[in-house]
């Protein structure tokens, strides 16, 4: 492994630049070193203005999303090493597909708009004191939604989808995702309040099933999976509206 | 300038904000609440939290064991009234939360389900697999969407509180998105920023834990409390501190020396039994296993590596299964940060700094001596955790306290009047100060990571595992050179917008008043107890230290340190006792007698 690295990084700033251009650095390499590693080391030992969030550093917290050589990516969970064999070159760009704050850092509050659209929270219809202690969850029920439980919101599904770059106003992977992980939820009540919020071309009908959200994400929640799954319950609902008006809803799939 | 009012205001948007929020909004759906948070609240720092939540549910377990765990646990530096609260309201709040849909993990009949963790006598421990901290953090969340009243101030970072008339009226704070400096006025303000991990060099704490509500409450007049006890968790991964949650070692997980010894049996902790043993070895507290590192290092049988010396936790006996099911992050982490499989291979790991047991001082509803000032979770010090955490005691402290003052905070922010206009005065007054001295200064010689560096070394040198009044005092002397070399700090960055070389100087000038007060309150007690281990005083004094430090902030800028006597009620103070004779021996409940009124 070369002992330095050349990092190509995403420079704007509105308050200077007309567009972004790019800056290069040289880097060392250690073989524990990660993206953020060498963002780190521009930060602390060259630039200080250099601009990108991140916090955890174990894959986590969901902020230090970046596209790294072209790849929407966890950036403290990319080793410089793995990229050794590119000429020693890497190419570090904030996450497609959203406004540019300034560098690194993207403008997220459109995809914070859209989680809350979904109603990401557990619906009751009735009251059940406390005193009457947990709803049963077998771990079986726990399962069924469990994997889409797993999302940490860090966006990079929302880079990998053609459909996000196209539409803007697309719910988009993760929202969706998180939608039938409480229509999933033995405990939940309002899968058809939620229907009635994506079953449009906005909604789960915008995604033509590409399948690059469940490629890239990191916590493999399978978002493609989810939106599949909803189209499937979507259209059996408009069936059975047909068939039997006042009746069952096949929102409800719940073991 | 511009100004926004609310009636509560949340300084931080993790477990404990997040929890007070929703608190403030139940009690009075009129109040306008504000969660003002330097990150969006899933990105807290909650979210790493990853083996459980104590709480009472199970038939064989009672409160009272659970408080005399904790308080034992604590070396008898916790307030009993604070730990009985808490033991009594753990199981609501995590029963509330199951409610809210956290997916805590099952038992086969679908009940909650519950794991042993290090100085819990009983199994008490919910947990979502061993990403409890996560599922918890994003259920509070999505669930606080639902609030009309709770406005969230998403990436903005509180610089001051603002103090009139003996009261505080809510922060100045810099909106990072566009650079904007505002006044955000409030009849109360409740604290909920977390720890301070990072004033040392090696720690499990994210980027963002640098004592902020601490540092914000200090200057502002309120005490912190305890501040010399500082928990340094035994399983951290070389070079990245990645937290190995102790859940793997109620699992089975064991401590490994280079020899391949369960050195544990040396250090008065029990003898080795192939299936975990509650309160014994690998179920011990975390100071007294951190603690028995540093002596089999001493003694040559840890492992060199480039990144300090190391020790082997051995999960290969538990099974893929056991593994992937109980403890999946774990595996995953090793994977991913340090190219190892636990199913094959040993894992390495030393003690890293995890947890503040100190904080701002307040009483058991949150409220702090300074009115209209609320804090709760880690920044808080209320104190529930004495001279050493229990793991999985800080998870519900930040529910069961989040919860309090929130509910507190509603209803004292209900009796205030608006805030006055003064305030608004000292609001401009620390715009032209965060102009002058930090954004638009020029000239300055000294570098943010420098100086950063120099304080972490020397927290590290002199306020570890093992401490001395020696090198406790030098190590005070370089933090006062580092403050005065940090007036001297110049930014590369001058743009408003997100600009956050900006937010990293105020943060370090946080960090060093916090990391002051921790080598103040070291300096000062006199007596080794928990996490403070003083090898020139290596005994407990219960004559003279059976009591909380207290550190105020003098108007120079320098501390004094006093002390608040412990609040006993039922358990005088012990020994604490680990391995086979914390089996025989029934806890001393109820030894005495509760006062009449």
């Amino acid at each position: 492994m070369a002992d330095k690295i050349i990092l190509e990084v995403a420079r704007y700033s509105p308050e200077q630049d007309t567009k972004p251009c790019f800056a290069t650095y040289e880097v060392p390499v250690h073989k524990e070193w990660v993206v953020l590693d060498a963002l780190n080391y521009i930060k602390d030992k060259v630039d200080g203005s250099l601009t990108y969030r991140w916090s955890c550093r174990m894959g986590i917290c969901g902020s230090c999303g970046m596209m790294v050589n072209g790849e929407p990516k966890l950036t403290c969970a990319t080793f410089l090493s793995s990229y050794a064999h590119n000429g020693n070159k890497i190419r570090v760009e904030p996450l497609r597909y959203f406004p540019v704050v300034r560098d690194l850092v993207t403008e997220l509050s459109d995809f914070l708009v859209k989680l809350k659209k979904v109603k990401p929270w557990l619906i009751r219809k009735d009251t059940v004191p406390l005193s009457q202690g947990e709803f049963l969850q077998t771990p079986e029920q726990l399962d069924y939604y469990k994997q889409f439980s797993m999302c940490i919101n860090c966006t990079l599904c929302y880079s990998a989808c053609p459909v996000v770059g196209l539409d803007p106003k697309f719910v988009g992977p993760a929202a969706i995702a998180l939608a039938q992980r409480y229509n999933l939820d033995s405990r939940d009540q309002g899968a058809v309040e939620r229907i009635a919020v994506l079953a449009h071309p906005e909604g789960i009908w915008g995604c033509t099933f590409v399948g690059e959200c469940t490629k890239v994400c990191p916590k493999h929640v399978d978002p493609a999976g989810a939106i599949q799954q909803y189209k499937l319950n979507a259209v059996l609902d408009w069936l059975t509206s047909f068939l039997m008006p006042r009746g069952h809803n096949s929102q409800d799939v719940k073991p | 300038m511009d100004v926004s009012s609310h009636d509560v205001l949340l300084v931080g948007g993790g477990g404990a904000g997040l929890r007070a929020a929703i608190a403030a909004a139940e009690v009075n759906p009129q109040l306008s609440i504000a969660v003002v948070s330097k990150v969006y609240p899933m990105r807290s720092h909650t979210v790493s939290a990853e083996g459980g939540a104590a709480g009472v549910i199970k038939e064989d377990d009672s409160l009272d064991e659970h408080a005399y765990d904790s308080i034992s646990g604590g070396d008898w530096l916790c307030d009993q009234d604070a730990v009985e609260t808490f033991v009594k309201e753990a199981p609501q709040e995590l029963l509330q939360l199951e409610r809210w849909g956290c997916p805590w993990s099952r038992e086969p009949n679908g009940h909650i389900a519950v794991r042993a963790f290090g100085g819990m006598k009983k199994r008490r421990t919910w947990f979502a697999a061993d990403k409890t901290g996560f599922h918890m953090l994003h259920t509070l969340f999505q669930t606080s969407l639902r609030f009309d009243p709770i406005t969230r101030y998403d990436e903005w970072f509180v610089t001051k509180l603002l103090v009139d008339e003996g009261r505080v009226q809510g922060v100045v704070a810099i909106e990072l998105m566009s650079g904007r400096i505002q006044a955000i006025t409030a009849k109360a303000v409740i604290l909920c920023t977390g720890g301070c991990g990072r004033i040392f060099p090696f720690t499990t704490n994210a980027n963002i834990k640098n004592g902020d509500g601490m540092a914000l409450a200090y200057r502002a007049g309120a005490p912190l409390k305890d501040m010399e006890f500082v928990q340094y968790h035994p399983t951290g991964l070389p070079f990245t501190g990645i937290l190995i949650t102790e859940a793997a070692r109620s699992e089975g997980g064991y401590m490994l020396n280079k020899d391949g010894y369960r050195y544990l049996q040396d250090y008065n902790l029990g003898k080795p039994q192939p299936k975990p043993v509650l309160r014994s070895m690998e179920l011990g507290p975390r100071d007294r296993l951190s603690q028995a590192f540093v002596s089999e290092d001493q003694k040559g049988r840890t492992i060199q590596t480039p990144y300090g010396s190391i020790v082997h936790l051995d999960l290969r006996h538990l099974g893929e299964k056991v593994i992937n099911t109980k403890l999946p992050f774990v595996r995953e982490l090793c994977m991913k940060y340090q190219n190892i499989d636990p199913v094959k291979e040993l894992i390495p790991v030393r003690p890293v700094v995890h947890y503040m047991m100190g904080g701002v001082s307040t009483d058991i509803d949150g409220a702090t001596p300074l009115a209209g000032l609320y804090a709760a979770g880690e920044v808080a010090c209320v104190s529930i955790n004495g001279a050493n955490r229990l793991g999985s005691n800080s998870l519900p402290e930040c529910l069961v306290f989040g919860a309090r003052a929130g509910k507190a905070a509603a209803l004292f922010a209900a009796q205030q009047k608006v805030p006055n206009g003064s305030v608004l005065a000292q609001a401009t007054d620390e715009r032209k100060r965060l102009e002058s001295q930090f954004l638009f200064k020029t000239g300055g010689r000294e570098r943010i990571s420098t100086i950063r560096e120099g304080m972490q070394t020397t927290v590290e040198k002199c306020a570890g595992i093992y401490r001395d009044g020696a090198s406790l005092a030098e190590g005070a002397d370089t933090l006062r050179q580092l403050q005065e070399r940090f007036a001297d700090i110049n930014l590369d960055d001058h743009n408003r917008t997100f600009n956050t070389e900006l937010e990293a100087a105020l943060e370090l000038g946080f960090m060093l008043d916090v990391a002051e007060s921790i080598v103040q309150c070291a300096l000062h007690r006199t007596e080794s107890r928990g996490a403070h281990q003083r090898t020139d005083f290596p005994a407990r004094d219960d004559k003279r230290f059976l009591a909380h430090s207290i550190v105020h902030r003098n108007p120079d800028g320098s501390s004094r340190v006093e002390l608040l006597p412990v609040k006993i009620t039922r358990w005088a103070p012990g020994e604490r006792v680990y391995g086979e004779l914390s089996q025989t021996n029934e806890p001393p409940q109820a030894v005495l007698t509760r006062k009449a009124g």
